[in-house]
């Protein structure tokens, strides 16, 4: 195996350093030569020495955003790597897990990040290989952890920071008050451990099978790119976190389409008529009135299981923005229609459980649990079509998949006659909108339909759609 | 072109932390390159985590002025750059009344009646100086493009004076915290920065040098603390400054060590929101507060 690492010349450098700006370009990062450039001097002036500081170094000149820089890290990993782990121990600590576990929860429990850099390098190599020994055709960090299982490391490493600071304050007074802290910390500590094995699987991974392979495929999207309908658990939590962000800068967005709206369009017709007085030259512009009052939204969300991640999302994204409406009003259905709008307003303090306490609280389904727009959408116009007037914008969410049930487009009909504007946001992407059960594209010919397949378009669209 | 404030990444940590400003290697790196590279430096990241501060310390340690322009929403031109004092060339042209024209008119547009702002100030400064440009993103989209042709040539027109060059160049530090999508022209100018939250070992030793006389076991159960509240899912995790000021709390109160009955009395010097306090609370076993 090739341990390309410390002695990397001038010309590797450049080669290296071309590869990742065009790794980062096929993940969407728009850098231009300019910034390459920038890059290479960047690399000359912090030298070679210090991987860490090569790292910051690029981050400085190639990112622009914060929000880039986790696929950097894992895209610099693959590029720059560290030494590739030692590749003596492979031979000899061969199916040795239980020492390795030992070693393992000390680092964990001295918190020695060089320790674990190279424990995670070693349990790569001896217990993450698959394929034919000795050289193995992958290495997978799956397997790795699988067999060292280094969650169950929880207990031995709380007991081994218990002793510890037995022995530095013999006989002392109660257990403090940072104790209870202790656990989180360990976890904390083992999921970094946990990250670092997948960086290395995958490091070793791409010196087999070309980094630029790797560096396209294995390594996942910034969070805000991630499909509402593909992202995983995770991904949701971390979604979630950007949406008080994300509320601030589209209530921004907003308040500066306010007040260019607000300076005013010309109002032609009032215009021509002033001048007559000065003989049909239109000396004084008059500029059209604006209503005064802020807009009402009304959102009616599919929560079904299907499509619940996106539903979520956008109802918090809304309830964040509420200042910024008169009246923000939130339904959602599955079968059956029910007003939520007081539990996303409790919610905003526990987001995570939001899902789960609208299924269990609000009446939304009736005597299945698959989801009928033709219903829940009769039911809407039937109890709640008040909500609906002329000032309000709806916005309808929802994959538009009717389970094969009538698609009830007299409803949608009333809803869009009634509201002052329609909009529906569907998390699947166009080619798949009338396959299947779909009945989108009928819908789309009444309402404006847009695909919203992530949250960096929600953001985009709500942004753009809001009424001011 | 560098401003040549230092010699290596190493200089940068000495002498930042000489001045009280400790650095994280992420931090440290993108200063000395900022300075080797000649580029305004764009610090973006939350609340009080040192973001004006960094401007501050390398001014002091640069032994540079320290020019701040503080955006906010309607800063334009005449603010940031330059302005002519109108008043004072009215007295001129009526003081002046038996000239003639000609003499006036080159008079009144020289430099005694050109009211430098901070931008314009900045390039025609003969010493070093520090350019702070404080929360960009508070400015309107146009300062944006004004601030372009400063901060890519450093230079500016006036049109009656013609073009001023930067003699020297300055060290220029804008930070933003996001409230608006600073725009991709302005950020492939710059070198960007991200300060986040620091590592608990850094946090500890900002505590022990930001407020003296702090106990070493109490300093590292408050960043243990803190660093458990900012893994919890608030509204407005605290930042070091709230570190700090909970530090300066304790010390005040007297409190030796951390446990239940401090903690539960001083969480609202960190927690600014009554939901996040309660949460904290259940989250951290203390009783009912």
């Amino acid at each position: 195996m090739t341990t390309p690492s410390a002695e990397v010349t001038a010309a590797g450098v450049t080669d290296r350093l071309t590869g990742l700006v065009r790794a980062l370009r096929a993940h969407g990062f728009g850098i231009g030569t300019g910034e390459s450039v920038d890059a290479g001097r960047a690399l000359e002036a912090v030298g070679f020495a210090d991987r860490e500081r090569m790292r910051e170094a690029l981050a400085a000149t190639l990112l622009h955003q914060e929000g880039q820089r986790a696929l950097f890290d894992r895209v610099f990993d693959l590029y720059f790597p560290a030494s590739a782990g030692p590749v003596a121990d492979e031979t000899a600590g061969q199916a040795d897990t239980a020492a390795l576990r030992e070693r393992l929860a000390a680092a964990l429990a001295a918190d020695d990040r060089s320790a674990l850099a190279r424990l995670a390098g070693e349990a790569v190599g001896s217990l993450g290989g698959y394929g034919s020994s000795p050289g193995s055709d992958g290495w997978s960090s799956y397997q790795t952890l699988a067999r060292l299982r280094p969650e169950t490391l929880l207990a031995r490493v709380r007991a081994m920071l218990r002793d510890a600071s037995a022995l530095e304050d013999a006989g002392s007074q109660a257990p403090a008050f940072t104790d209870r802290l202790t656990d989180d910390e360990i976890r904390r500590r083992i999921e970094a451990f946990r990250e670092q094995v997948r960086t290395e699987a995958r490091v070793r991974v791409a010196e087999r099978q070309g980094r630029d392979r790797v560096a396209r495929r294995a390594v996942g999207g910034a969070a805000d790119s991630v499909d509402f309908l593909l992202a995983g658990r995770a991904q949701l939590d971390e979604l979630r976190r950007t949406v008080h962000p994300l509320a601030r800068k589209l209530a921004t967005r907003l308040a500066a389409r306010r007040r260019r709206a607000a300076r005013g369009r010309i109002d032609l017709r009032r215009t021509l008529r002033g001048s007559l007085s000065t003989g049909g030259v239109p000396m004084r512009p008059v500029l059209r009135r604006r209503r005064p009052g802020r807009p009402e939204l009304v959102l009616l969300c599919d929560v079904s299981g299907s499509v619940a991640g996106f539903a979520n999302f956008t109802m918090l994204l809304v309830q964040a923005l509420h200042d910024q409406f008169s009246r923000v009003r939130v339904f959602a259905f599955v079968n059956r229609t029910d007003e939520v709008t007081d539990l996303i307003a409790r919610g905003s303090s526990d987001p995570a459980g939001l899902g789960a306490r609208i299924l269990a609280e609000a009446e939304l389904t009736g005597w299945h649990g698959q989801s009928d727009y033709g219903s829940a959408l009769g039911e809407f116009v039937e109890r709640y079509v008040d909500a609906v007037g002329p000032r309000t914008a709806v916005f309808i969410l929802g994959d538009a998949r009717t389970n094969m049930t009538d698609p009830n487009l007299p409803a949608v009909r009333l809803i869009r006659d009634r509201a002052r504007r329609v909009h529906w946001l569907n998390p699947e992407q166009p080619s798949l909108w009338s396959t299947g059960d779909s009945a989108a594209l009928a819908y789309a010919e009444l309402v404006d339909m847009r695909p919203c397949r992530n949250a960096r378009q929600l953001g985009e669209l709500i942004g753009r759609l809001l009424p001011v | 072109m560098t401003t040549g404030y230092f010699t290596s990444v190493d200089d940068v940590a000495e002498r930042l932390a000489a001045t009280g400003y400790l650095a994280s290697p992420a931090v440290a790196t993108t200063v000395f390159l900022a300075d080797r590279l000649g580029k305004p430096l764009l610090v973006e990241g939350p609340a009080g985590v040192g973001k004006t501060e960094l401007a501050k310390a390398v001014a002091r340690v640069a032994d540079a002025r320290l020019i701040r322009l503080q955006c906010y929403e309607g800063v334009d031109e005449s603010r940031a750059l330059y302005e002519w004092n109108h008043a004072k060339q009215l007295l001129r042209i009526t003081a002046g009344r038996e000239e003639s024209w000609d003499e006036t008119r080159t008079d009144i547009f020289g430099e005694e009646f050109l009211l430098s702002r901070p931008l314009l100030t900045a390039i025609r400064s003969a010493d070093p100086t520090v350019l702070l440009i404080d929360e960009t993103d508070k400015a309107d989209v146009e300062v944006e493009g004004l601030l372009l042709e400063v901060l890519s040539d450093f230079q500016v027109t006036v049109p009656e004076l013609g073009t001023i060059t930067a003699t020297r160049r300055p060290f220029v530090v804008l930070t933003s915290n996001a409230s608006r999508e600073l725009s991709e022209a302005l950020r492939r100018r710059c070198l960007f920065l991200h300060i986040g939250f620091p590592e608990e070992e850094l946090e500890r030793r900002i505590l022990t040098m930001r407020v003296p006389g702090l106990d070493e076991a109490l300093a590292a159960s408050l960043v243990r603390v803190v660093g458990a509240l900012r893994a919890m899912d608030l509204r407005k995790v605290p930042s070091v400054a709230e570190t700090i000021d909970w530090a300066r709390t304790l010390l005040a109160l007297g409190a030796g060590t951390l446990d239940e009955t401090v903690v539960r009395d001083s969480l609202g010097v960190i927690l600014k929101h009554q939901d996040d306090i309660l949460k904290a609370a259940a989250k951290l076993d203390l009783d009912a507060v």
